[in-house]
């Protein structure tokens, strides 16, 4: 509409410095105020605005033009007298359909804080709100402003809330019979369907024809090297139809950032090698973990980098009837350090705090904690087996508080995979690290030196140690504590000297 | 017992819905909404006082219209709607004292109902997976909107202390975020490319804006007191969310975010302030136990659904990651369907 006399008359006000002074002037108060009952008023009558932000004077041409002149009369006067642009004055009048009260204008002082809601167009970029397109270019915003002007406009309600569909169930079992599963999480069945509409509008390449030759190509290799095609296809299946869920967020994470899809699809099947043929893990006393509820596994801690808790966490997973997800509480350091912390949040770890561990009991979680911590890691090979301090019991008062069963667990042979024969001490404390081990691959052999020994190992699980038969406030009997302490150490230590004595060779 | 409502912050997206739906409200007389500049749209049966909560002037519109409930919205925390940090801190911190201190002249105040924020939890990686109500900041945010969170949570207990006649309700929310309103997340998450902190992937949780409007409609008429987290149920990470997005991430070493926060303030992209940083890098939970006990208040959406509401709205992004989901869905498809045919195939032969 009138876009040009709008801007005239903001270049005129910017001109005589309106607009700098108005800024700088507070808003209400500034002139010495008579106690102003400010009057219940209603909306028609509400009138007299204290005209100060300096945007409406982009408004005064048009607005004058329109509103009748009985309307813009008292909003001269007001103008008169206060020297204010009349801007705003004249939206108001233009917003209120009723006749103004002339009582209104003539008030002396300023602060007769009371308007009906007139729209500003510039405080349609001050809230806080989207406009639903991105930026907009200035004859865009132009052109919205004008239209946010007219007051008939309004802006609709929100949205009725709306529930989004269910999601799809959480990821298939970890070995599916046939090729089902993928196929369930993968909609659409027909390639050419799926990607030829696409959300770009991109031209996509026959994706069927394409695939076909893949899926040639792939059974000849596979028959090749003597796998059963069948089995390669799946495969490779499964792995797309994880990239597209991971590409699209189609997954969940618990509140303490277990992502169960990626730990199921990524970081078990990263480990199997490890555990099976590497250090080809014997476990036993699987049966001690209870099927359901809430338990404590607590467990020795060797190794140099904690390879131990991802093998006892995989090994109750694989092992147990009911593949139950160990939740293992990591150190500070764990979580600072970039990639690890974020690794070990993802497959179920959580920080060592008794709030985090009693929130995990109270959802019937299998917590593992290793409460010799960096100390057992990082002691030196010498010492090997020999269990260092078990911190201040602080798992035991959880597992107390929560009155769950603590099973204890003896890893043997996690401390030949890198046996520390030295430290450099001066170097840890430069990288913030608790120990920097010197083994008699790393660090001569370089990145080469950081593969493990392949030692083998066996995983006990002794019999759960029962908490809940102490009384309310066991937890905070310091005696106790420290007696079930012993005794889930003395536990470890003894079935660890029995491992030895039974475990034929370090490596066999 | 609300009767007359003052709300501050009334001309911002969450004010201005939240005074409707307060004046909507049975047993509710007069609604007065309060802010420095007119609200952008009309809210109807909202009385609207052009008045600054800096200025002691607020004490009189409380005193002429007999307010009982005041409803503190003037809270702000993204920077770039009030014109920068400078501002922004002045309107939080001194605008809140100034309205606690017309609250307590006020005869006829008897309840204070503040929007605070689950930023005074600040974010570290000793942080609790989830934070109840009675719990600190492992680290007090030192700068931005967390630290203005925790000076106006002082400022309201100091009123508390002055004042127990006064029923205090604080309710500290997570991240708004849906298909309207605009925060620093929302920008953040509309960029083009999302640069994220390398070797993180910290947890988020998101409040529907719809939900929040609720939780402090509810927080406005009912009695409930004391502080309450108000969060959608789960958590999203922030790849997941970039993800849900539909937008490509670009990871970037956290060394790097002051650096970047820099260049995208200057393209207006997203304005970021340090604690909001080690939000993207170390994030937060919130415990809401007492959400459900005290307030009684029960999220419509989690924060997934939640985020997907706001992401439903994000324009399309740059043809290159839409169309390379649709590939891999459609070779997904394809190759399961493949395979569906040749095992059919093979149990045949």
């Amino acid at each position: 509409m009138a876009a040009r006399p709008g801007a005239l008359a903001a270049g005129a006000a910017r001109a005589g410095g309106e607009r700098a002074r108005r800024r700088s002037t507070p808003l209400i108060g500034a002139e010495p105020v008579a106690a102003a009952p400010v009057a219940v008023t209603t909306s028609a009558t509400s009138k007299a605005t204290p005209a100060k932000k300096a945007t409406p004077a982009k408004k005064a041409t048009p607005a004058k033009k329109t509103a009748p002149a009985k309307k813009t009369a008292p909003a001269r006067k007001a103008a008169a007298t206060k020297k204010a642009a009349p801007a705003r004055k004249a939206a108001a009048a233009k917003s209120a359909p009723a006749a103004p009260a002339p009582v209104a204008s003539v008030r002396k002082h300023r602060p007769a804080p009371r308007v009906t809601s007139a729209p500003s167009p510039r405080a349609t970029t001050q809230a806080g709100e989207r406009t639903g397109a991105g930026r907009l270019t200035p004859r865009e915003k132009a052109r919205r402003d004008a239209a946010a002007r007219r007051p008939q406009l309004r802006v609709a309600d929100p949205a009725a809330p709306r529930r989004r569909a269910a999601r799809p169930a959480p990821p298939a079992p970890a070995t599916p019979p046939a090729a089902a599963p993928p196929l369930a999480a993968v909609p659409p069945l027909d390639p050419t369907t799926a990607s030829a509409p696409g959300r770009s509008g991109l031209p996509v390449p026959d994706l069927a024809d394409v695939l076909d030759a893949l899926v040639v190509g792939l059974r000849v290799a596979a028959e090749a090297a003597g796998v059963a095609p069948e089995d390669v296809e799946r495969r490779v299946a499964q792995v797309l139809a994880y990239l597209r869920r991971r590409v699209e967020g189609d997954y969940d994470v618990d509140d303490f950032g277990y992502d169960e899809h990626f730990t199921e699809n990524v970081f078990y099947p990263m480990l199997r090698p490890l555990y099976r043929h590497w250090f080809r893990v014997e476990v036993r006393g699987i049966e001690n973990i209870p099927a359901e509820g809430g338990a404590l596994v607590v467990s020795n801690h060797s190794g140099t980098i904690a390879l131990d808790s991802l093998m006892v966490q995989l090994a109750i997973h694989d092992e147990h009837p009911q593949h139950r997800t160990m939740r293992a509480l990591g150190a500070d350091l764990v979580f600072q350090t970039p990639f690890v912390g974020t690794m070990a949040r993802r497959s179920g770890s959580t920080l060592a705090a008794s709030e985090d561990a009693a929130r995990l009991f109270g959802r019937g979680e299998l917590v593992g904690v290793f409460p010799e911590g960096f100390k057992g890691t990082g002691k030196p090979f010498s010492e090997r087996y020999k269990l260092q301090r078990f911190g201040r019991g602080g798992f035991v008062s959880a597992a107390l508080a929560a009155g769950v069963p603590i099973v204890p667990c003896s890893v043997v042979g996690a401390e030949e995979t890198y046996p520390i024969i030295g430290n450099m001490g001066s170097l840890a404390r430069l990288l913030g690290l608790p120990y920097a081990p010197v083994t008699p691959t790393f660090p001569w052999l370089g990145p080469l030196g950081m593969v493990p020994l392949p030692s083998k190992w066996i995983i006990e699980f002794g019999a759960p140690i029962d908490t809940s038969g102490h009384d309310e406030g066991a937890a905070e009997d310091p005696m106790l504590v420290f007696d079930l302490t012993d005794q889930v150490r003395e536990t470890i230590q003894q079935t660890l000297y029995t491992l030895l004595m039974q475990r034929r060779s370090v490596f066999f | 017992m609300a009767k007359v409502v003052l709300v501050t912050g009334v001309s911002r997206y969450l004010g201005g819905l939240l005074a409707r739906r307060v004046a909507a409200e049975p047993g509710v007389e007069r609604v007065v909404g309060v802010d420095v500049i007119p609200p952008p749209h009309p809210v109807p049966g909202v009385e609207f006082v052009r008045a600054d909560i800096r200025n002691p002037m607020i004490s009189r519109v409380i005193e002429s219209s007999g307010v009982d409930t005041v409803v503190h919205m003037n809270v702000i925390a993204t920077p770039t709607f009030v014109g920068g940090r400078t501002p922004q801190k002045e309107i939080n911190v001194i605008g809140t004292m100034q309205l606690l201190a017309a609250c307590q002249k006020s005869s006829t105040v008897r309840r204070l109902v503040v929007k605070s924020s689950a930023a005074v939890y600040g974010s570290t990686p000793r942080d609790p997976a989830l934070f109840t109500e009675d719990m600190d900041a492992r680290r007090t945010p030192s700068s931005g909107f967390g630290k203005d969170s925790i000076e106006v949570e002082g400022y309201v207990r100091g009123f508390a202390r002055r004042r127990p006649d006064v029923d205090i309700l604080m309710l500290r929310l997570a991240n708004v975020i849906g298909p309207r309103i605009r925060t620093s997340i929302t920008d953040y998450f509309s960029m083009p490319a999302v640069p994220v902190p390398l070797g993180y992937d910290a947890r988020m949780q998101f409040l529907h804006e719809e939900d929040a409007i609720d939780a402090l409609v509810l927080g406005t008429t009912g009695d409930a007191t004391g502080v309450v987290n108000v969060a959608g149920d789960g958590v999203v990470t922030v790849l997941q969310a970039v993800a849900l997005a539909g937008r490509p991430a670009v990871p970037l070493p956290l060394g790097s975010a002051s650096f970047v926060g820099g260049v995208t303030r200057r393209l207006g992209l997203a304005d970021f302030s340090p604690d909001q940083m080690s939000f993207l890098a170390y994030g937060r939970g919130l415990d809401t136990t007492r959400m459900r006990d005290r307030l009684g208040f029960e999220p419509r959406y989690t924060t997934r659904e939640a985020f997907e509401a706001f992401a439903a709205t994000l324009g399309s992004q740059g043809p290159g990651l839409g169309s390379v989901v649709d590939a891999v869905s459609g070779v997904a498809g394809a190759a399961s369907q493949s395979v569906l045919t040749a095992l059919g195939a093979g149990s045949v032969r």
